[in-house]
């Protein structure tokens, strides 16, 4: 096997070229041919791409679906993320455990199949959701998942199998993003004749913000980019999203990928790029099929590559890098380090990306239906953009919705709605709690749901999650508090420890086993890592307790303790291994 | 007015806390006329024998000793305040609860580069460990929490003087900031 790896370590590096930043290619090779990673195959890979092999340890030990022990032969990951849990992965485990006679994290005696747990995979519309292998389950319950592991047995073709698949459910297309496919080159053909500075002030006049939820204002980042110094500018687009809840841009790339890459040649354009990637999560590995496809189809037509429209001065290309499994990776600066073959965590910044990003580059990070509007706005100009949505937020936003609702899938709808419009257009009836932005968003309750869909109010990365009545919303917000520990990178101690802290809280309150003094102690931890974390993902960590708790203080006073103090100290359990190891009796009745 | 009761303790730490107290220099002689000193390793004194106002206590707990100590200063003291990164945290004695206590004492004792004859020391005389240690606020209700590793004198004298003139303590950001 060692000479095998050798061979296909060698091959790959030779096509790629022997540069620390194809890391990430070589590893995923690796891991596709044999399962994962062999410790033997680390110091080849280093020897080859000129790294060190603990360089090499430190960039596949970070990512979740890269491992260094062996896997069976077909991997089951199934997620559970919050809206699994509520469509009932739990009793699809069951069933996993049940036909395969192993526990999750275990893989068979045979080596056939191994179990594993992985966070939101952007199906939360069908769940509950597994990948298998690279192929997408969706809609499993508990009685498909025999003739699901018989499949595999059977050595059958995963996607034969019953459960395999995806459905792109759009279900209300708006005027901007979905409005219909664009001409290949529409928004391009107006930039002919116009100066790079011209279409920048229009994307400027268009107002438009970046949709990942931050809301930075689009025609800001690409000036600042634009004037940045450098040998060369960078566009890079952000398909990791990871967002507990969201998949819009699974849809988005299936349905009008030619928009995406649309908007990112404008983007070029006007920052002065000739390089853009498009970063992937792995999850969606399925879709870079049909996205190298379109790359190909517009490379045909001349409106990407080395002359884009006989445009003499302008030439754009993109490629797409596929990721490894990993949240903080949707942190713009966490997404370049990544690409550069690293570990994913986030830089200090200033600088910023756009100032020096990929390759200390003057970098473009956007999310996908940043660009998707960007093309629209050169298409149709900044006016007509201006009139949907509203003064400070124009444009249509994505939603993810799912959880409790009749239809759950992608719905357009113009910045400004109301969360109650968008609950009756979902067919979410006596919702009690809405999620919005994810786990790093915000809970609402009943008394917010008059309150809109904008960055004035409440801005959100497009995941829409309805709690409806009867459900434990607190056990919900501790899966969420649970996920944040679970994917801090772990630079910083605040977020790093502070997760923690807060996790093993959410399950002593789940319990009725917290006091309020543990609650007033972990509402200043969250102050501590909100404050004193250097990424996006520990200053919002703490939102699913901050939000929830301002919004439905009453479920957290049903649930403490009446208790002012208690204690977390087993003096029994904490002896019995001291006293073994002195052969001494543990003393009894302290 | 009658002088306020102090007692102080020390668990698993490295009595940095009170050698900070100490750094409160001639500040010492106000206190003296504002406290009476009961047990404490200062004055060696072992055993409670009278309600105490304020306990201050440093150190994270590690074996059946701190144990029955710090809960003998709950049960005697009125105001518990804790000191230090040790007894707020576990420190860095908490160090070695990401190892498995018995392969810690094997290491140290029978298997280590330098033990010659080794064994895992047994004296029934010896607090028998706990597997992991502990942050104080685990085992008992802790009134107030100094940070520090250790705490300036600063903070201490702020903490104190406060509680004993009957007002909240409240740190400055000098006296937090710790680089």
């Amino acid at each position: 096997m060692v000479q095998e790896q050798e061979a296909l370590i060698e091959r790959i590096v030779h096509d790629l070229g022997p540069d620390g930043t194809h890391v990430m290619d070589v590893a995923r090779a690796v891991s596709k041919r044999f399962g994962y990673i062999p410790n033997s195959a680390i110091p080849t890979i280093a020897r080859h791409l000129q790294l060190s092999p603990v360089e090499v340890r430190d960039m596949i030990t970070f990512y979740g679906h890269l491992s260094t022990d062996p896997l069976g032969t077909t991997v089951v990951r199934l997620c559970n993320a919050v809206v699994e849990n509520m469509m009932g992965a739990g009793e699809v485990a069951a069933a996993f455990e049940r036909e395969t006679g192993i526990r999750f994290g275990e893989t068979t005696s045979d080596g056939e199949i191994s179990l594993r747990y992985t966070a939101c995979m952007g199906l939360s519309d069908q769940a509950p959701s597994a990948l298998i292998n690279d192929v997408p389950f969706t809609g499993i319950h508990p009685e498909l998942v025999q003739e699901i592991v018989r499949g595999i047995r059977a050595g059958l073709n995963l996607t034969t199998l019953p459960g395999s698949g995806v459905r792109h459910n759009l279900k209300k297309p708006g005027e901007i993003i979905f409005r219909r496919s664009m001409e290949h080159g529409a928004a391009i053909d107006k930039l002919l004749g116009v100066s790079r500075e011209e279409a920048l002030e229009e994307i400027k006049r268009s107002g438009m913000r970046g949709a990942g939820g931050a809301g930075f204002p689009a025609g800001k980042k690409w000036e600042l980019c634009k004037n940045a110094s450098g040998d060369k500018h960078y566009v890079i687009c952000n398909a990791d999203e990871g967002e507990p809840g969201t998949f819009k841009d699974r849809v988005l790339l299936a349905y009008n990928a030619h928009q995406v890459f649309e908007g990112m040649t404008i983007a070029a354009y006007v920052v002065g790029a000739t390089e853009g990637i498009v970063y992937l999560r792995d999850e969606y590995d399925y879709l870079r099929g049909h996205l190298e496809r379109v790359l190909e189809e517009r490379r045909e037509k001349g409106v990407l590559g080395d002359t884009i429209r006989s445009y003499q001065k302008f030439s754009f290309d993109i490629r797409i890098e596929v990721g490894a499994g990993s949240y903080v990776v949707g942190e713009e600066s966490a997404l370049i380090e990544s690409l550069e073959g690293k570990r994913a965590a986030p830089r200090e910044r200033p600088p910023f990306p756009v100032q020096r990003g990929y390759l200390s580059q003057p970098t473009i990070v956007s999310n996908v239906e940043t660009f998707t509007s960007a093309a629209a706005v050169i298409e149709r100009g900044a006016e007509w953009f201006r009139s949907f949505g509203t003064d400070k937020s124009p444009g249509t936003k994505l939603l993810s919705v799912s959880g409790d609702v009749q239809q759950p899938g992608v719905y357009e709808i113009e910045y400004g709605t109301t969360i109650r419009t968008v609950l009756h257009l979902v067919g979410a009836r006596n919702a009690q709690a809405v999620q919005i932005g994810g786990a790093s968003g915000r809970c609402l309750s009943s008394g917010g749901f008059e309150r809109r869909i904008a960055f004035e109010d409440v801005p959100t990365g497009g995941s829409f999650i309805v709690f409806g009545p009867g459900r434990d919303v607190l056990e919900y917000m501790r899966q969420f508090i649970e996920f944040f520990a679970e994917e801090s990178c772990g630079w910083c101690t605040p977020c790093r420890v502070g997760t923690t802290l807060l996790s093993r809280f959410m399950d002593r309150l789940v319990a009725g086993e917290a006091t309020r003094g543990d609650l007033d102690r972990a509402i200043e931890m969250c102050d501590t890592i909100r404050n004193a974390s250097r990424c996006g993902l520990g200053i919002t960590a703490p939102n699913p307790l901050l939000t929830s708790l301002e919004s439905m203080p009453e479920l957290y006073e049903r649930r403490l303790s009446a208790e002012s103090y208690a204690p977390q100290f087993d003096l029994g359990a904490e002896l019995r291994a001291g006293a073994a190891a002195a052969n001494r009796p543990a003393p009894q009745g302290m | 007015m009658a002088k306020s009761i102090v007692a102080t303790g020390h668990f698993t730490g490295c009595f940095g806390c009170h050698m900070s107290l100490l750094d409160i220099d001639e500040r010492i002689l106000e206190l003296v006329e504002l406290v009476e000193f009961d047990k404490s390793p200062i004055n060696d004194k072992k055993e409670f024998d009278r309600p105490v106002d304020i306990g201050i206590i440093e150190g994270g707990v590690s074996n059946e000793e701190n144990v029955e100590v710090l809960r003998a200063f709950r049960a005697n003291c009125r105001i518990l305040v804790a000191i230090g990164a040790c007894a707020l945290t576990g420190g860095v004695p908490a160090m070695r609860n990401t190892v498995p206590l018995r392969e810690c004492l094997e290491e140290a004792f029978v298997t280590g580069p330098t033990v010659v004859d080794g064994m895992i020391p047994n004296d029934p005389e010896l607090p028998i460990l706990l597997e992991r240690v502990h942050p104080c606020r685990d085992l008992v209700k802790i009134d107030y929490e100094i940070p520090g590793c250790p705490p300036s004198a600063d903070a201490l004298w702020e903490a104190l003087s406060a509680l004993l003139e009957g007002r909240e303590p409240v740190l400055s950001y000098e006296q937090l900031k710790y680089d």
